[in-house]
């Protein structure tokens, strides 16, 4: 009898622990909606991108894009709740099904579109490598930095981009890794490295946290690519077209020259027929998304346009004081550019 | 008797050895089954959702520069490469960890039960504050309360102009191979051979005289004279090759990273503090007896300890002991915090985030942990049995 016993509660303890329960592809926008809300997985803190504030609330332009989505979805840009991942944790995060989506300034590179299960729908900030160091060392270049000791944030591009352009150019090197980018940059300040390394907007908010930021200078010389963007899991169309959309509508909408200020009463004079189709006021665009008609009216009138979002996180209001760049429209002189809702 | 009592011919369920055969077959397939179906449910799940698996990427080129490596490592290494310098690096601070623990652990062990006030009150204090606070929080004291806030390299702490401390670490001068190296190492091969030859002799003529031996100084003299002769004959085995400061950094010797001290000084004082209560227990389970009977025969406190009282101690303390290495080899996974390259920041950190094959990774960082304790168990197990009091 005892040996039944145990022999059923080891059946059923297996049968528990194999059925693993896979999200079924296709099947990410029916889950949110029954959760009634976006799982969103952004960063353990970065300026600018995804930080909780004084009230503990997480604000960035990382953040900003689950919001919309969510906006889009839900018609409410609050039903979003937050998970602060490490660089080591995100992807694992987001292929297990711990969260939908993936805003965590993350490089779009082919190894991690194709090989991860996961895709990249858009890029949010086009960026790239850059160095950091002390005013002190006189150095005025990354040439200059022959036999320095870099901190790097480890497992992400950056180790890999820093030792190709040090071995292209003939350069030594020492580097330091640390799990996340506060502690690599607490080394940068006790001088156990002399130069910090990363993508150029985690610099310029790391730098606004260091006790003296004036005595640290952003080296001129951008080392690679980083297209950061919003990732979602492989084989769920439906919901891979939502994100990339939503991104799509922020930028239309700068665009058209609509914002939170203005939507309401563009989307009702209805006079200019590309926003009318973009406001929903016209059309079905929203049906084949499977969303409200109106999504990308309550998008920019909770959350903004991408010009809105970008100025409020990252733009001269803000500590960090980034220029628009490469993520000004294609009509201004950057490189964003969606393509149209019709 | 019973077995031919309960015996019937052909198979039958109320005999009991059909019975225990019937459950142990049923369980093996189970347990079988079970292992098989997990593997195939992750494996279809894996190719279900795209993402890549298998151990492939081992030979992938790696990419990334690593800060301190014990065989040569260039970038284009493949991942294989830096699994294994990620595992000699958790190696070392194992070794020198328990070797280190285990020394300061017997010294404050012994002091505890010293008679001395001032010496037992400080080993007290010591055992009770490392004991109680969180490994990783004395890591991280000694890395950014101590190691970090020494000068940077240009203003170093000079010892000789051969030595620098600063916050990059020690720099030392770097032994490179010279012509009389390898007849130095076989001349020191010599003279541990000597060494043992000599100990069994004189152990011989101790048992059928009763002779006592110097063997202490004939085995020092041996290790320190063949060698030496060596050296007079062949030439010096090493260059020496003194750091110097240009630009940024110290080039030339070697280099002690501080995050290497910083680990291995929080390891030791730290799993020193266990050690050191644990000698003090095996110690106490000495019966007293033993003491009053070294000292009727004449034996002062030194040779009492060494030669009686811990011998028998050793019984009480190597199992103990030996969870405290556990423990030691575990806790150097701790390094990931201070950005040392050992096995868990370098292989289930950076590899894993950059390939995303996070099952592999894991998979094998847990059976190398499971693999080093092992090891360290069947050693220290071969060495209590050998120790064992034989009882009649």
């Amino acid at each position: 009898m005892k040996m039944l016993k145990t022999t059923l509660a080891v059946l059923t303890a297996a049968a528990a622990l194999g059925a693993t329960s896979f999200a079924q592809a296709g099947a990410t926008l029916d889950a949110v909606k029954k959760k009634g809300f976006v799982q969103c997985g952004v960063s353990d803190g970065l300026p600018g991108f995804s930080v909780p504030d004084a009230k503990g609330n997480i604000v960035g332009i990382d953040a900003d894009v689950c919001r919309a989505v969510a906006a889009a979805v839900f018609g409410d840009a609050t039903k979003v709740k937050f998970s602060q991942l490490n660089a080591k944790e995100r992807f694992t995060a987001l292929q297990s099904g711990e969260v939908d989506v993936l805003s965590r300034n993350t490089t779009w590179t082919s190894s991690r579109d194709a090989g991860m299960g996961l895709v990249f729908a858009g890029v949010t900030y086009y960026d790239g490598i850059g160095f950091l160091v002390n005013k002190k060392l006189g150095v005025s270049s990354a040439k200059e930095l022959d036999g320095a000791t870099v901190c790097i944030q480890a497992g992400t591009t950056t180790e890999l981009n820093v030792s190709d352009y040090f071995r292209a150019n003939g350069l030594k090197y020492t580097p330091i890794t640390f799990d996340t980018s506060d502690e690599s940059a607490k080394s940068l300040e006790s001088g156990r490295c002399d130069v910090l390394t990363s993508d150029k907007s985690q610099l310029y908010a790391q730098r606004s946290k260091l006790a003296a930021p004036t005595e640290y200078v952003v080296l001129p010389e951008t080392i690679s690519k980083e297209p950061l963007g919003p990732v979602v899991r492989k084989g769920d169309e439906e919901w891979f077209s939502i994100v990339k959309w939503t991104l799509f509508a922020m930028l239309n909408a700068e665009e058209a020259g609509i914002t939170s200020k203005n939507v309401e009463e563009q989307a009702k004079s209805g006079k200019n027929p590309d926003n009318a189709r973009l406001l929903g006021t016209d059309g079905e665009y929203g049906k084949d998304l499977k969303l409200p008609k109106d999504w990308v009216v309550q998008i920019v009138k909770q959350v903004g346009n991408y010009g809105e979002v970008f100025e409020k996180n990252l733009g001269k209001s803000t500590p960090l004081q980034i220029d628009r760049g490469l993520n000004a429209l294609w009509n201004n002189g950057g490189i964003q550019y969606a393509p149209p809702v019709r | 008797m019973q077995n031919q009592i309960g015996a019937q011919k052909g198979f039958s369920l109320s005999d009991p050895r059909v019975r225990a055969w019937l459950f142990q077959i049923v369980t093996v397939a189970f347990v079988v089954g079970l292992g098989w179906y997990l593997y195939h449910n992750t494996q279809t799940n894996l190719q279900h959702r795209g993402i890549t698996s298998g151990f492939d990427f081992l030979e992938r080129s790696a990419g990334f520069g690593i800060a301190q490596h014990l065989i040569p490592y260039v970038e284009s290494d493949s991942y294989a490469r830096v699994f294994v310098i990620g595992l000699l690096n958790t190696l070392l601070v194992t070794f020198i960890g328990i070797i280190l623990a285990t020394l300061l652990g017997f010294i404050v062990g012994v002091a505890r039960l010293s008679p001395n006030w001032m010496i037992n009150k400080l080993a007290t204090v010591y055992v009770e504050t490392f004991r109680n606070i969180p490994p990783l929080l004395q890591i991280l004291f000694w890395y950014f309360a101590v190691f970090l806030t020494l000068p940077g390299p240009r203003g170093s702490i000079n010892i000789d102009d051969m030595f620098f401390i600063s916050n990059r670490g020690l720099n030392m001068p770097g032994a490179s191979m010279a012509d009389g190296f390898w007849p130095f190492v076989a001349a020191v091969l010599l003279a541990i051979v000597a060494v043992v030859l000599m100990v069994r002799h004189a152990n011989k003529r101790f048992d059928e005289t009763g002779e006592p031996f110097h063997k202490f100084w004939v085995g020092l003299l041996l290790l320190l004279g063949i060698p030496g002769v060596c050296a007079l004959l062949f030439g010096s085995p090493v260059h020496w090759e003194v750091p110097q400061l240009k630009g940024f950094n110290f080039v030339g010797g070697w280099v002690l990273i501080p995050e290497l001290l910083a680990l291995t000084l929080a390891l030791t004082i730290y799993t020193a503090a266990f050690i050191a209560e644990i000698v003090r227990s095996g110690i106490r389970s000495v019966s007293h007896g033993q003491t009053e009977a070294a000292r009727s025969l004449g034996l002062r406190e030194g040779p009492t300890l060494r030669k009686v009282i811990i011998p028998q101690a050793l019984r009480v303390i190597i199992p103990p002991l030996t969870s405290q290495y556990l423990n030691l080899a575990k806790n150097s996974s701790l390094a990931a915090g201070i950005g040392y390259p050992e096995m868990v920041s370098l292989f289930a950190g950076t590899v894993l985030n950059q390939t995303g094959q996070a099952i592999e990774v894991i998979a094998i960082t847990m059976s190398v942990y499971l693999a080093i304790s092992i090891s360290i168990s069947l050693l220290m197990n071969w060495y209590n049995k050998r120790i064992a009091l034989i009882e009649r």
